[in-house]
């Protein structure tokens, strides 16, 4: 027992813990003034609104299409059910940067679709890849619970007269909050930290098309490491509270049942 | 029955059987605009995109753009230490979900919450932050960036939380009376794990292994920045399709792209495969 826990503990302690808070020392080592000047550049600031622009988008939608989409998978009767649960599976397996290409091949210039407006290398293709990576996990959390919740308080409300969207709105939704909002934390996380499939689509323009994520590989690779990291730490802030939302809500989906 | 929710929409089946009516009353809320909803938002969103890479793919030489010596490099690299880190976290992720589940320490609470951090945190951080203890003014001495060492290190870094997410409910509604009967009987510790225990763990550990595999395939962002992504030595078939985009070779990266997407399909069905032989087990 000891050598099991020394071993597996070491081994956390050596990938996730020992990193992550040189990281944070490193970053506040030059002083917090420093790191408050580095991420309230205009630079900075203009990653930051369109991070958040990009994720209030792409989150609501898949929130609510992730609903009806763990609606249909749980409670329709079709065929190709199975194909549709595959295909609602696949972004979770599909490399970030193939995404990207996708859209840029649908999209970009001589793709299959052609809008009035610029997709790729401007904000409305960063939209659809975090859309695309984050399209899964509310569906994900959401069927499981739908399938233990069952349907018969429904089959009762709708026996005592309550009609579908009554049902719906006063039966159903709430008894899947806790899983929701899990989702909700999940592809927010995903939305905020995306990397991959945002950068083939984005022209990572400062003040423009730049996201924290893309804000701070750029600083990398301009050598400005102080500026990454602080960056960096704004990102592991946000991902730490996703942690702690996920470790608070965890215990309620899984009551839910 | 007759409820509003049965009777109102559905003109089309007349005098529905109580069956039937059940049946209507169960899809609430996923009728066939739902149904159509969905299919089009998952085929505008998914489905199109992935056809226009597998078009584009045969546009060029489909077989020479996979096989070229730097894909095929990239590829093998990919595969190769995708495996290792799969097998790695399918013997650590094993460990750590056991020690979790029947140790007993404090702060097992906060080690349990940090291991969904990889998920949470952002795989270009996840890069910096390794390089940071890593790499070149690394604080321990240990400078592995630009190495294969390092590819491998952020991948275990990314896939972490698979096995032990996928182990640790198994684990928990294990029977210890089975354990505790073997024990009476005489068998050691040992013995005990592996005839009793690791053959209820093995389709987690698996499925969290396969999920952990098809994860370090494609990953990208944490890789980026550790791997130098040096052609044929530290380039991963994710950098490989990237850099082809910037130089303006989409159908090379097309090419690539579908050996990747078929790799992914494989893995879900196996997958699926796998949760089926447990629920079964379960059952």
């Amino acid at each position: 027992m000891r050598l099991s826990r020394l071993i597996a503990l070491t081994y956390l302690a050596l990938l996730l813990l020992v990193p992550v808070g040189l990281v944070l020392y490193r970053t506040f080592e030059p002083g917090v003034g420093a790191v408050y000047d580095s991420v309230t550049t205009p630079a900075a600031i203009s990653a930051f609104t369109l991070t958040l622009f990009i994720a209030a988008v792409a989150v609501p939608l898949n929130t609510v299409l992730g609903i009806l989409t763990a609606l249909v998978l749980v409670r329709g009767r079709f065929r190709g059910k199975a194909v549709l649960e595959a295909l609602v599976d696949l972004p979770f397996a599909i490399s970030p940067v193939v995404v990207g290409l996708s859209l840029v091949l649908l999209y970009g210039r001589g793709g299959w679709i052609d809008l009035p407006f610029q997709v790729i290398f401007s904000v409305p293709g960063m939209i659809l890849a975090t859309v695309f990576v984050s399209l899964p996990f509310v569906a994900r959390e959401v069927a499981p619970v739908l399938r233990e919740v069952g349907d018969e308080q429904e089959q009762a409300a709708a026996t005592l007269g309550a009609s579908r969207a009554q049902a719906f709105w006063r039966i159903t939704l709430p008894a899947l909050r806790w899983g929701i909002a899990y989702g909700v934390v999940l592809s927010t996380a995903r939305s905020i930290g995306e990397f991959g499939a945002v950068s083939v689509v984005s022209s990572k323009v400062a003040g423009s098309t730049n996201t924290l994520t893309l804000l701070v590989e750029q600083r990398f690779q301009n050598f400005d490491l102080a500026g990454a990291y602080a960056a960096s730490a704004l990102l592991a802030v946000i991902a730490l509270v996703t942690l702690l939302a996920m470790t608070r809500l965890r215990p309620r989906k899984e009551g839910a049942g | 029955m007759s409820t509003p929710a049965a009777t109102a929409p559905r003109p089309a089946h007349p005098a529905p059987s109580r069956r039937a009516a059940a049946r209507a009353a169960r899809a609430g809320g996923a009728g066939p605009l739902a149904l159509g909803v969905v299919t089009v938002w998952i085929s505008v969103l998914v489905l199109l995109p992935m056809a226009a890479v597998v078009a584009k793919s045969t546009e060029g030489h489909f077989w020479t753009s996979v096989t070229s010596r730097q894909a095929i490099d990239a590829l093998e690299f990919t595969l190769g230490v995708s495996l290792l880190v799969a097998a790695i976290n399918a013997v650590m992720g094993t460990l750590v979900a056991w020690v979790l589940v029947r140790d007993q320490f404090r702060g097992k609470g906060i080690v349990n919450a940090l291991i969904d951090l990889p998920f949470a945190l952002p795989t270009i951080v996840a890069g910096l932050t390794l390089l940071a203890l890593y790499g070149r003014n690394s604080p321990v001495g240990i400078d592995i960036a630009f190495t294969k060492g390092a590819v491998l290190l952020a991948l275990m870094f990314v896939t972490l939380p698979f096995v032990v997410r996928a182990v640790q409910p198994v684990l928990m509604e294990l029977d210890v009376e089975m354990e505790e009967a073997a024990a009476s009987l005489g068998a050691s510790g040992l013995a005990t794990f592996r005839r009793i225990i690791l053959p209820n763990l093995v389709p987690a550990i698996l499925s969290g292994a396969a999920l952990s595999f098809a994860r370090a395939v494609g990953e990208f962002g944490s890789v980026v920045l550790i791997s130098g992504n040096v052609p044929f030595d530290t380039q991963v078939s994710a950098v490989y399709i990237f850099k082809q985009i910037e130089s303006d070779n989409p159908t090379g990266a097309a090419a690539v792209s579908v050996v990747l997407l078929a790799l992914s399909l494989a893995v879900l069905l196996l997958i699926r495969v796998l949760e089926r032989v447990r629920s079964r087990n379960a059952a």
